[in-house]
């Protein structure tokens, strides 16, 4: 197999990963957000404190944590359809992806946002702030950091699932590798996708540390990458980042 | 300015019961600095969390500047528009400052005017406002993470007054601070409590924040107010535990029979020195002064001097009498009750 033969087979198939990764993404932010804030907001304590809720939603969570993805895939088939018009394709495995990734970025989210100080909560509340207001001004923006973070495993999480919904008729690099590497022994050019994908995987981490670092001023970032910054900054530009960066 | 009456707060968790606060009635005069004190426990912090409703009593009433808070509507996690707009007018100051790490200092200051619905230079001029009083204009732009925790605590009360708020509450606003920091940090909370007529309720476990801020001062034990009142007032009263810790003069150990132990007490413009030569001179005695201090007490110089003077109590009716001619506060210690001085 020549390097060009692979080129070829490997444009449309990152193309398709990248679709599926991505819509997927863009509908676990639209769903588990809110939903992870949720789980924050009405549990015990909580601004919208309600037990009921709270428990179903936990519920919906935890089941939907515990379903293994290759299930989630057939069991949502009928879903799919209904949503893309299809079951086999790149969008049509963004949906189970979107599904399996909603409840476990959720989580993260529950935990990013559990760590924000109660007291900032506190001082809002005594400022006659809304709970919407609380949400919006102090619990999203000082976890921004954390949530970033989180957004960023659960995009690599996205990518590794994403192999295994191309087996089962999405396409993509994880689907690439298997026909060829695994069917017909292209040994070598599996290894070429893998290291794509590591490649990958490694771009995003880097670019999500990078801007959960630039996003965090609590100071204990204030290392290599901070000297970095300031030394590569031209003159004065440091003294107004932080206002155009808000 | 503020007044509570009859403050219960119970709290449950897990079937056990914890009265924090039993009927507490406090009254917080306009424009004054209104100092609790007492032990950890004590229930301070729920009492001035009940003030503005961050802690819903169980019972009794909270009025600030003439607003039942404790008849608006909304429970403990959401208030409702009434008590918003109430706790707009009631700034807060925190132990560990609370501010937010994702905004600059001038961002943090201007949170409560976003939240009161100033538009942005409106907002931006303010801020500025505030900062320059605090003395903080050339960290505008900095992060909480970059100041000192006597400049966080600076930019918090910036915050605290955004809203031009009547009243400012203050829960150890001091104690995560060093001694030199606390001084510089209650001096400004006493110069916005003159500049802008504030009334102050303040929450402390030092005396000495008491003494060097406070107009009035209360004594917490045990969830009650066990003492409260005018620093001046509690000075001038002898039995009165809170001028004891404020002004201590060591213990009174023992007496000898015969001999008579005064605890004179003087305030303001009674001079400090004459009284005991004058008091000597007259009545050609022997005076023995066992203790003495010197204090500024509520911005009013405030001294205490023990004194023993030859012969019992019954023999020295006279010169105790020339004392209180003088304006002088006397009292008597009598060692034959055990413990008198304690
Ligand atoms: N949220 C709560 N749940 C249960 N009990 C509480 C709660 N908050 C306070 N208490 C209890 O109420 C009592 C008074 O507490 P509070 O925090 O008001 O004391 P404090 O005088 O402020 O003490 P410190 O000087 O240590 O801050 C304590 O016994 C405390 O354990
Ligand atoms: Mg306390």
């Amino acid at each position: 197999m020549t390097w060009d033969q692979m080129q070829q087979l490997m444009w449309p198939a990152t193309w398709e990963t990248l679709g599926m990764v991505g819509i997927a993404t863009l509908a676990t932010l639209a769903v588990g957000l809110p939903l992870g804030l949720l789980l924050v907001l009405t549990d015990k304590g909580g601004l919208l404190q309600n037990p009921a809720v709270a428990r179903v939603l936990g519920v919906v969570v935890n089941v939907g944590r515990s379903v293994p993805f290759v299930i989630l895939i057939v069991a949502l088939i009928p879903f799919t359809r209904w949503v893309t018009g299809t079951s086999l394709g790149w969008q049509a495995a963004s949906v189970p992806l979107a599904v399996g990734a909603i409840p476990f970025f959720a989580r993260l989210v529950e935990t990013s946002v559990r760590e924000v100080e109660p007291g900032l909560v506190e001082a809002l509340q005594a400022m006659g702030a809304s709970t919407a207001t609380i949400v919006r001004k102090t619990l999203l923006p000082e976890a921004l950091p954390a949530l970033i973070a989180s957004l960023t495993t659960t995009v690599i999480a996205l990518i590794g699932y994403s192999a295994m919904a191309g087996t089962v008729g999405g396409g993509g690099l994880g689907n690439l590798a298997i026909t060829y590497g695994y069917q017909r022994f292209e040994t070598g050019f599996m290894w070429v996708i893998v290291a794509e994908l590591v490649i990958i995987v490694t771009a995003l981490q880097l670019l999500g540390d990078l801007t959960a670092r630039r996003l965090s001023h609590r100071g204990e970032h204030a290392g290599p990458l901070a000297l970095l910054r300031t030394a590569t900054a031209k003159p004065g530009a440091r003294d107004q980042d932080p206002v155009s960066s808000h | 300015m503020i007044t509570t009456k009859g403050l219960t707060k119970v709290y449950r968790s897990r079937g056990r019961e914890v009265t924090a606060l039993h009927g507490v009635d406090l009254h917080v005069r306009e424009g004054e600095v209104f100092g609790v004190v007492g032990t950890s426990g004590a229930g301070k912090s729920t009492l001035i969390r009940c003030v503005n409703l961050l802690e819903r009593p169980t019972s009794g009433t909270v009025t600030v500047d003439g607003v039942e808070l404790t008849a608006l509507p909304g429970d403990e996690q959401r208030a409702g528009r009434e008590l918003r707009e109430a706790r707009r007018r009631i700034g807060m100051v925190f132990q560990h400052f609370n501010l937010l790490a994702s905004r600059t200092v001038q961002q943090n200051v201007e949170l409560p005017l976003e939240i009161i619905g100033l538009d942005r230079t409106q907002r931006r001029r303010k801020a500025a406002e505030l900062l320059d009083l605090v003395g903080l204009a050339d960290k505008a732009r900095s992060y909480p993470s970059q100041l000192s925790g006597g400049q966080k605590q600076r930019v918090g009360i910036a915050r605290a007054l955004a809203g031009d708020p009547k009243v400012l509450l203050s829960d150890e606003a001091t104690s995560a601070l060093d001694p030199e920091t606390t001084r510089s940090v209650l001096k400004l909370l006493r110069d916005l409590n003159r500049q802008l007529g504030l009334t102050v309720l303040l929450i402390t476990h030092e005396m000495d924040v008491i003494k060097t801020v406070c107009d009035s001062a209360a004594l917490m034990r045990g969830g009650r107010v066990v003492e409260s009142g005018a620093l001046t007032d509690l000075l001038a009263d002898n039995s009165s535990r809170l001028a004891r810790d404020l002004f201590p003069l060591g213990d009174f150990a023992s007496g000898h029979p015969g001999r008579t132990v005064l605890e004179i007490t003087f305030q303001g413009d009674t001079p400090a020195q004459p009284f005991v030569s004058q008091l000597a001179r007259t009545y050609q005695i022997d005076i023995n002064i066992l203790g003495a201090a010197v204090e500024t007490i509520a911005g009013r110089m405030v001294g205490r001097m023990r004194v023993e003077l030859p012969g019992a109590h019954a023999d020295n009716v006279v010169p105790i009498g020339y004392l209180r001619e003088q304006g002088l506060q006397v009292d008597v210690l009598d060692f034959d009750a055990n413990g008198a001085a304690a």
